[in-house]
């Protein structure tokens, strides 16, 4: 029954996409196969259940999107990454509902990062039977990939402060709610990672995973990750470091020393820019040419997924947006940043990408 | 002829005339504004709203992307200016799938003194995009 449905909604999404995917993403192989490489990246899509059976529609239909848009790839990304936030509430039900979906793409290696909507119900354990450990490494055609489970807080608040899990995964949830919390990487998973990288030569690219930004961006809303500047540290000795980190729900990039920063955009819905909150004041960074405002009527509208490229060590992002004109953020070599391939300029933005 | 009547029954019965009020009352009205944009925060991040259990926050942290200073406004969807509640109308009736709110439903408002009340100091802007 649980594969047949699956078969189905494969086929169904599939024969309505094909004749719409972007011609940009057919993407011609490179002549040196080893240096130029792409990966799939699906984060952010809160996967909600309603109760019994029922899921909402709107969500589902967002992962389910970037997955059979994934299997359209030729030639084939050599891997998927999940980005976090796979669930809304971090319940079983939607754990396995999500990696159902997840479980169409056609034998693609699938690797997941933990978002704090998968975590602060049970703290993982669901998770790590589906997806694995929590943090961990792996090497790839001569790049060094590091996960990292960036979303954790203070001792305090995650075992002492609330009087039932159910409870302290709700008020996790709330990406605007006071009683949250800030995330951290902690200092015993910055022990490892330091350990984790003292084999590693420093001209050996470097790409980070996290679900928060490794970098402070708004507090408010964990945009934030508080312990990102001992991070950086342990990361700014190699010459060629990207972070790529979901949870932001919209595009953001920047870069800081030899660390590009990447944002990936999220399947389920868009955030508001920080800047757009009046009270917050701005903090994305300045080199950002924003997602488009969604529009309120599409309700697939500035969401979507991305094929990443690596090649140089650096990496491009190809963002697949459902209902949007696509984007690139790709590695300026000339500049030594990421830039965006037809908006950078000023003068070259386009009215939606006014945010207010 | 009748306005002036009441008026004048009023004046003799020694209520207030209507344009006089103290601080104490001034505190009073701000309280009942704070109160019902307490409860419009509450609706806000309330899964019963629609019938899904999807929040207006969840889309919408600190009612951010919601621009009430920009209303009333075109929207090219509807092909004619609309105004505040009928966005959010549209929201339950969509994301939430949910039932729409009477323009005069206490909630409505509710949810209307919330969303001003954290775009406070933004001058208005009717029409914007
Ligand atoms: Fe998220
Ligand atoms: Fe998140």
């Amino acid at each position: 029954m649980t594969m047949k449905r699956r078969n189905f909604i494969r086929r169904a999404t599939t024969t309505a996409i094909a004749g719409v995917l972007p011609v940009s993403l057919i993407r011609i192989a490179g002549a040196q196969e080893s240096a130029d490489f792409t990966f799939a990246y699906i984060s952010d899509s809160h996967i909600q259940h309603i109760e019994g059976n029922r899921f909402v529609r709107n969500f589902d239909r967002g992962l389910i999107s970037a997955v059979a848009e994934t299997n359209l790839m030729n030639p084939k990304p050599d891997f998927v990454m999940f980005g976090g936030d796979l669930a809304q509430l971090g319940t079983r039900e939607e754990l396995d509902h999500g990696f159902e979906i997840l479980s169409g793409l056609n034998g693609l290696p699938l690797r997941g990062v933990l978002g704090e909507h998968d975590y602060y119900l049970d703290l993982g354990d669901y998770w790590r039977q589906l997806f694995g450990e929590h943090y961990y490494s792996f090497d790839h055609k001569g790049v060094h990939f590091v996960v990292l489970n960036s979303i954790l807080t203070f001792d305090d608040w995650t075992f002492n402060r609330w009087e039932s899990a159910e409870r302290r995964m709700s008020e996790m949830a709330g990406l605007d709610n006071p009683n949250g919390s800030p995330f951290m990487v902690g200092e015993a998973q910055r022990r490892w990672l330091a350990a984790d990288l003292q084999n590693i030569s420093r001209d050996t690219p470097v790409v980070v995973f996290s679900h928060s930004p490794i970098q402070k961006i708004y507090k408010g809303w964990n945009f934030w990750t508080d312990d990102a500047d001992q991070v950086q540290a342990i990361l700014a000795p190699f010459d060629r470091v990207n972070v790529i980190y979901g949870h932001v729900h919209q595009i953001q990039y920047n870069q800081i020393g030899n660390i590009a920063f990447n944002s990936v955009m999220a399947t389920a819905w868009p955030w508001p820019y920080p800047s757009s909150y009046a009270k917050s004041g701005s903090h994305v960074p300045v080199m950002t040419v924003p997602m488009n405002r969604a529009d309120p009527f599409s309700a697939r509208d500035a969401t979507g997924w991305q094929l990443i490229n690596v090649h140089t060590g650096r990496v491009d992002l190809e963002y697949t947006l459902y209902d949007n004109s696509n984007r690139t953020v790709s590695w300026n070599g000339a500049s030594g940043r990421p830039e965006d391939t037809s908006y950078q300029a000023p003068a070259l933005r386009v009215p939606p990408q006014n945010h207010y | 002829m009748k306005i002036l009547l009441i008026g004048m029954a009023l004046l003799a019965s020694g209520l207030v005339m209507g344009d006089e009020f103290t601080a104490a009352d001034v505190e009073r009205w701000q309280q009942q504004y704070e109160q019902v944009a307490a409860r419009g925060r509450q609706l806000f991040t309330d899964p019963a709203l629609g019938s899904n259990k999807v929040v207006c926050a969840q889309c919408h942290p600190n009612g951010a992307n919601t621009h009430p200073e920009t209303y009333p406004k075109f929207q090219k969807q509807l092909g004619r200016v609309a105004m505040l509640w009928e966005m959010i109308n549209w929201c339950i009736r969509n994301p939430l799938e949910g039932e729409e709110l009477a323009a005069d439903d206490p909630d409505m408002i509710a949810l209307q003194a919330y969303i001003h009340k954290e775009r406070e100091g933004v001058p208005l802007a009717p029409g914007k995009h």
